[in-house]
């Protein structure tokens, strides 16, 4: 285990609320009511419930739950495409709440970037124009956009294929192209949103190993969401388990393996051994 | 029979409301008429001292820009022949004049009303029933206050035609910005480009082929108020049709109807062509 870094996110006591109530039911989720109760008295679903985390720098922090645990509404905290409805989020010790939109702007073109799921490209732009599109938002000449989208065209493995256009392209070779994306940013924070859920099993491990590979040489923080436990062994530093919007677990794959804090989070280590 | 007590009219409000309407802002509207009215004369006058071999010259160099094919391209540099050939040429310029400033006109007010309805969910909520109202308001209902406010001819015709047919490019334009996939807006927005860069970056160019399509179907209906825009006196392929009906005269009345179907076959064909993407095509 690494030594204890210093910390590249901390968020303290963030819930989200999603409604049209939500003073209502933050004050009812405080008291220690349940999400279901919350639902059935004021129609608000609780998406985060009093979660607080901390990010070391250069790490890979995998926060795993199963679909509806939160852990993608948790993610969008983070570079604020969501905003908690209550609690603190800080960044490199500077909290991100008080941003206005410029200040957000520049935060999101600088310090985070994020790799989707279903992969959000852009159709309408070639492969080179899309994973140069970080860059050229913020507004690089076109000769440093050119550089970089290739350096990272060609570190992920896609030389070859600068021209051609998204839907030319595998589920395999479009995930590169999103992960060229977060890494030609150049961020030191780079969000994965179940970004390798959607492709197949030996892609899916390609690709890990290729993203290991390449955070011995970057040290990027790296905040992972998988709803896979094999997958978060593999890659995690640490992980962090989420059930109904409610942080259960933290460690390192050693620690949930051997250690699990509950039966929920028991269950998945026992799903993983029979699959072994 | 229906209660005398229950009835009402505001037939005398509106007239008040346009009478006074006509007073007093008279000045205002004949200034944006005559306008309106050296605009389309110009362009009118262009058209019409074109020659009609670079005319047909200029249309088909531009479906071939837009189809890329050359039997399309042929076709239609063809039909407009055809037109000529039926001595219709100088109306068909003067319709084709009217039709393009209504179509600019509508564009000019449809895209930006589209990009704003697709924004606001509040804005979008008034828009649409009042457009339900543009497209099914019989087009007599507005002629009326319409000829008060600008007079007799192609003014009118123009503001009328708007009416009709700036709604589906307002809705169109509304919709392709609203079926831009959520996970391609999130991601940009992930990467900070700024409302501006959304809009124009990617909004617009994704929206582009349903935006084409609110264009394409904007000049059908403007081409289909052609008809009862000569009624008010504009001049045209109408006009000749309207004569047909005036004085029984079938045969005179279809010619000038084919030219204004070809006209539409020109327009709804280049429009098309310009509404599938590049990279849709190659696929």
């Amino acid at each position: 285990m690494r030594g204890e870094q210093v910390s590249k996110i901390v968020i303290k006591h963030v819930f989200k609320i999603f409604g049209a109530r939500p003073d209502a039911a933050l004050a009812m989720i405080q008291q220690g009511q349940s999400k279901d109760q919350v639902l059935a008295a004021t129609g608000c679903v609780v998406g985060v419930n009093d979660l607080s985390l901390s990010i070391g720098a250069g790490e890979i922090f995998v926060i795993m739950g199963l679909s509806g645990s939160g852990k993608s509404t948790l993610v969008r905290h983070f570079n604020r495409l969501i905003d908690p409805t209550s609690g603190e989020i800080l960044v490199d010790g500077e909290d991100i709440l008080r941003y206005d939109r410029e200040a957000l702007r520049n935060f999101r073109r600088r310090k985070i970037s994020m790799v989707f799921q279903s992969f959000g490209l852009l159709p309408h732009k070639s492969v080179l124009d899309n994973v140069a599109y970080g860059l050229k938002v913020r507004g690089e000449s076109k000769a440093v956009c050119q550089e970089r989208a290739l350096h990272w065209i060609t570190t992920v493995g896609l030389k070859g294929y600068e021209k051609s256009y998204p839907h030319q392209l595998s589920g395999g070779m479009r995930q590169r192209v999103g992960l060229a994306r977060a890494l030609a940013a150049d961020t030191d924070i780079i969000l994965m949103d179940e970004a390798f859920s959607a492709l197949d099993p030996l892609i899916r491990a390609d690709m890990q190993e290729q993203l290991l590979g390449l955070q011995q040489s970057l040290h990027k923080t790296i905040v992972f969401i998988t709803h896979d436990l094999d997958e978060a062994v593999r890659i995690g530093n640490r992980i962090a388990i989420l059930k109904d919007g409610q942080l259960i677990q933290v460690g390192t794959p050693k620690e949930i393996l051997h250690q699990p804090a509950d039966e929920y989070v028991d269950r998945f280590v026992q799903r993983r051994v029979a699959n072994v | 029979m229906f209660p005398e007590r229950f009835t009402f009219s505001i037939a005398d409000w509106v007239n008040a409301w346009v009478d006074n309407l006509v007073t007093n802002y008279g000045d205002v509207f004949r200034q944006i008429s005559d306008t309106l009215l050296w605009a389309i004369v110009n362009l009118e006058g262009l058209l019409r001292a074109t020659p009609w071999w670079l005319m047909l010259a200029l249309v088909g160099g531009i479906a071939w820009h837009a189809t890329r094919r050359w039997v399309p391209t042929l076709v239609i540099v063809g039909l407009l022949f055809l037109v000529g050939a039926v001595g219709l040429w100088d109306k068909l310029m003067q319709t084709l004049a009217l039709m393009l400033v209504a179509t600019l006109i509508s564009v000019l007010i449809g895209i930006p009303l589209g990009i704003l309805s697709a924004r606001s969910d509040r804005l979008r909520a008034v828009l649409m029933p009042l457009l339900d109202i543009m497209q099914t308001m019989p087009s007599f209902v507005y002629l009326i206050p319409v000829l008060m406010l600008f007079g007799l001819g192609k003014v009118p015709a123009i503001f009328a035609t708007v009416i009709y047919a700036a709604p589906p490019l307002i809705r169109l334009t509304d919709l392709g910005i609203r079926q831009v996939d959520r996970e391609v807006m999130e991601a940009i927005n992930a990467f900070g480009a700024n409302r501006w860069q959304q809009l124009f970056g990617v909004q617009l160019p994704l929206a582009l082929p349903s935006i084409m399509a609110g264009v394409n179907q904007t000049t059908m209906m403007a081409l289909s108020m052609v008809v009862i825009a000569s009624m008010i006196g504009a001049r045209g392929l109408g006009e000749d049709v309207l004569v047909g009906i005036q004085t029984l005269n079938v045969g005179r009345g279809l010619e000038a109807g084919l030219a204004i179907v070809i006209l539409a076959v020109v327009i709804d064909r280049i429009t098309q062509a310009y509404g599938r993407s590049r990279h849709q095509a190659s696929q």
